[in-house]
């Protein structure tokens, strides 16, 4: 996995709450047997028109948020179905960071399985981001993982809390398959111990 | 004597195979359960390391979600991609040697009804799955949640999972359902009180004297939808009709077995003065059958009332109505009854079990679809369908007008044939509202069964209780 450190980049406002991710990537998409290639299906209802043509009122559309890194969203943001589709299709994108009042709980994970790292701020802070963001391409907000931070282009800048552990596979790349493959013995002696007491298991 | 525990924490408990400093623990998984959308990259990843699958023989498998529900599927499935994704589950399962009920047997179904059916699913159990429905299980006193692809690959290679222990979070319902009140319109009405937020951070355990009274296909609807509530997942603790309907499934334990596993199932309960972070009661007397208006699962009202104005809310909702009301069509202030529908869907993980297909085929008999609608039932599973046409509910359906389809997730979500046209409304009794769910531009209003069946007769959004009251 990337390594996430520092991230300085354009940030789009997308206040609407609940975005669920039948929104960040519908059904038809997920017939893929790949990781990658979602990403100009990112959003794909509310971006195209139905004759396939863009729909100029979506923001990732407008000139000023192409190159979008960070999305600043309406609270519970990712509800709905488990598809990590979601996260796929929003690196493939280039989003690397989103923030919002709150996630839904398998997205959240989803996120950081993949190096995306989604940032939970009070509703208060979100109002100043979002407000941030709608300056457009000149609002470069950064990001800094090893500080916790987020600051705003001008300068305004909001602590964000993070597990300890989720924090430190992402800032190292960390793959938790590798991680958990370590503890082999401690998965053993538990298999060896169910045997005994749940054999039905 | 130790701290009284949830039956949350009891569960967590007997499957913590290491804790982190940090609290972070590796959970053992009891179950996991596989289907063809979330899982072909998570096999890719371990052909790519050259990993095996730790424990097939708790790993089971099925297509359900692209699969079509028309006869032939099982020799020609047209969709070239939805063909690959089957083709590949075939594969993946042969290749490691995992459980499988591939769409030419009759057990095949959709995935949370195929898994409590054949026995894998059992009370203590820690239960995953690479879909958010997975909370179905937790109707048996298991901990069931869903995951994403990338921690379906990480308990395929390992048996385990990497979790942070969430909050508990009791929700009582008090007393006595009204007639015409079902599972549905319980869960319904929790995320309507609640929002799809209300539980996030938490696994919420079911409890109180209507919970208790329902079947386990009402308690499985009731668990379904604890997603809806953002929760990780809902728990509801074993007892007498747990164990009975566990009893003798082809993978329930048998003999001396049986009678160890009964005695350690008997200590999953909440203990007496266990601590809760958030509670919530609802009288079982308030509830009513209830419908959603809008593209959210917490967008429910009763049937009784009109549909509200985007004024009616606050903050980010305001937005979120307004969209909602634009893309269903809807205007405030006009009743909920007034609403024609295009389409019936009875189906899905939430409501395609046998004790669903009765109730709406009580009210259906005798009677048909109103003129110009379209209905569909698709049974949950292959024996689900085999069992209804039994006691003689496909004859009801389709006397009705109803086709009668094979097993799957079908109309739920749009990935197999079986679609809305854009525009199209349609009573479903599946979990998700959401824009675009059911078919682009399609519009999803979720209900019980029963209520489905009652718009299906007058072709219009209906309180099952005037049909009742016609029938009595
Ligand atoms: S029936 Fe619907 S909700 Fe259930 S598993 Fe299938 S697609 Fe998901």
């Amino acid at each position: 996995m990337e390594k996430f450190e520092k991230l300085t980049g354009i940030a789009a406002p997308m206040p609407l709450v609940n975005i669920d991710t039948d929104m960040i990537i519908p059904k038809q998409f997920l017939k893929t047997i790949k990781r990658t290639g979602l990403g100009v299906n990112l959003f794909d209802e509310m971006r195209y028109n139905p004759d396939g043509s863009e729909n100029p009122d979506f923001v990732l559309n407008q000139p000023a948020y192409r190159q979008t890194e960070i999305l600043v969203a309406g609270d519970n943001f990712g509800c709905g179905s488990s598809r990590e589709h979601a996260p796929w299709a929003m690196k493939d994108f280039g989003i690397k960071a989103v923030i919002s009042t709150s996630f839904a709980d398998i997205f959240f994970n989803n996120c950081f399985q993949n190096g995306i790292l989604p940032i939970v701020l009070p509703a208060e802070a979100v109002a100043v981001l979002m407000e941030d963001a709608k300056k457009g391409s000149n609002a470069r907000m950064t990001v800094d993982l090893e500080a916790q931070t987020v600051t705003s282009s001008d300068g305004q800048s909001f602590h964000f809390e993070v597990d300890a552990f989720k924090k430190h596979c992402l800032l190292n790349g960390l793959d938790d398959i590798g991680l958990t493959l370590q503890k082999v013995p401690a998965i053993d002696s538990y298999e060896a111990q169910m045997a005994q007491a749940r054999p039905w298991v | 004597m130790s701290a009284p525990k949830t039956l949350y924490d009891k569960i967590w408990d007997a499957h913590v195979v290491d804790t982190q400093p940090d609290g972070t623990c590796l959970l053992y998984i009891d179950r996991h359960l596989v289907h063809e959308v979330t899982s072909p990259q998570a096999f890719e990843g371990l052909r790519m390391s050259g990993r095996k699958v730790r424990a097939p023989e708790k790993t089971i498998a099925v297509p359900d979600h692209n699969v079509p529900t028309t006869a032939g599927r099982e020799t020609h499935i047209d969709n070239e991609e939805s063909r690959i994704q089957v083709e590949a589950l075939d594969k993946n399962a042969k290749d490691f040697g995992i459980n499988y009920y591939p769409v030419t047997d009759i057990r095949q179904g959709i995935v949370h009804i195929v898994g409590p059916e054949q026995g894998w699913t059992l009370p203590g159990m820690t239960v995953v799955c690479g879909d958010s429905h997975t909370a179905t299980h937790g109707a048996f006193g298991a901990l069931a949640h869903g995951i994403g692809t990338s921690e379906v690959e990480h308990v395929l290679a390992t048996q385990t999972l990497i979790q942070k222990k969430s909050k508990n979070m009791k929700v009582e319902i008090t007393g006595k359902l009204r007639p015409g009140v079902t599972a549905k319109d319980i869960t319904l009405s929790i995320i309507g009180q609640t929002g799809t937020a209300g539980g996030t951070g938490y696994v919420i355990e079911y409890c109180g004297e209507a919970i208790r009274d329902l079947s386990m296909e009402g308690r499985m609807t009731v668990c379904n939808m604890a997603i809806e509530g953002g929760a990780r997942a809902g728990l509801i603790a074993p007892d007498e009709k747990t164990f009975e309907y566990v009893k003798g499934r082809p993978h329930a334990p048998k003999g001396a077995a049986w009678e160890a596993a009964l005695a350690w199932w008997k200590t999953l309960y909440t203990d007496e003065g266990a601590h809760f972070d958030k509670v919530v009661t609802i009288r079982g007397e308030d509830i009513a059958p209830v419908v959603t208006w809008g593209t959210s699962p917490e967008d429910v009202l009763p049937i009784t009332a009109t549909v509200p104005a985007a004024e009616d809310f606050t903050g980010g909702k305001v937005d979120a109505a307004r969209r909602s009301l634009d893309y269903m069509g809807l205007k405030p202030g006009m009743k909920l009854t007034d609403i024609k529908i295009d389409a019936v869907f009875i189906g899905s993980c939430t409501n395609g079990r046998i004790e669903d297909l009765r109730a709406a085929a009580e009210i259906l008999k005798g009677k048909h679809l109103a003129p110009g609608v379209r209905g569909m039932v698709v049974p949950g599973s292959g024996l689900v369908r085999l069992q209804a046409e039994e006691e003689g509910l496909d004859k009801i359906f389709k006397d009705a007008g109803f086709e009668w389809r094979l097993a799957g997730c079908s109309m739920c979500l749009g990935m197999n044939p079986d679609q809305l046209a854009p525009g199209e409304r349609c009573a479903a009794t599946s979990n998700r509202n959401f824009e675009g769910r059911m078919g682009r531009g399609g519009r999803t209003h979720l209900m019980s069964p029963v209520m489905a069946a009652a718009a299906a007769i007058t072709g219009h959004l209906t309180d099952v209780r005037d049909i009742m009251a016609e029938t009595v």
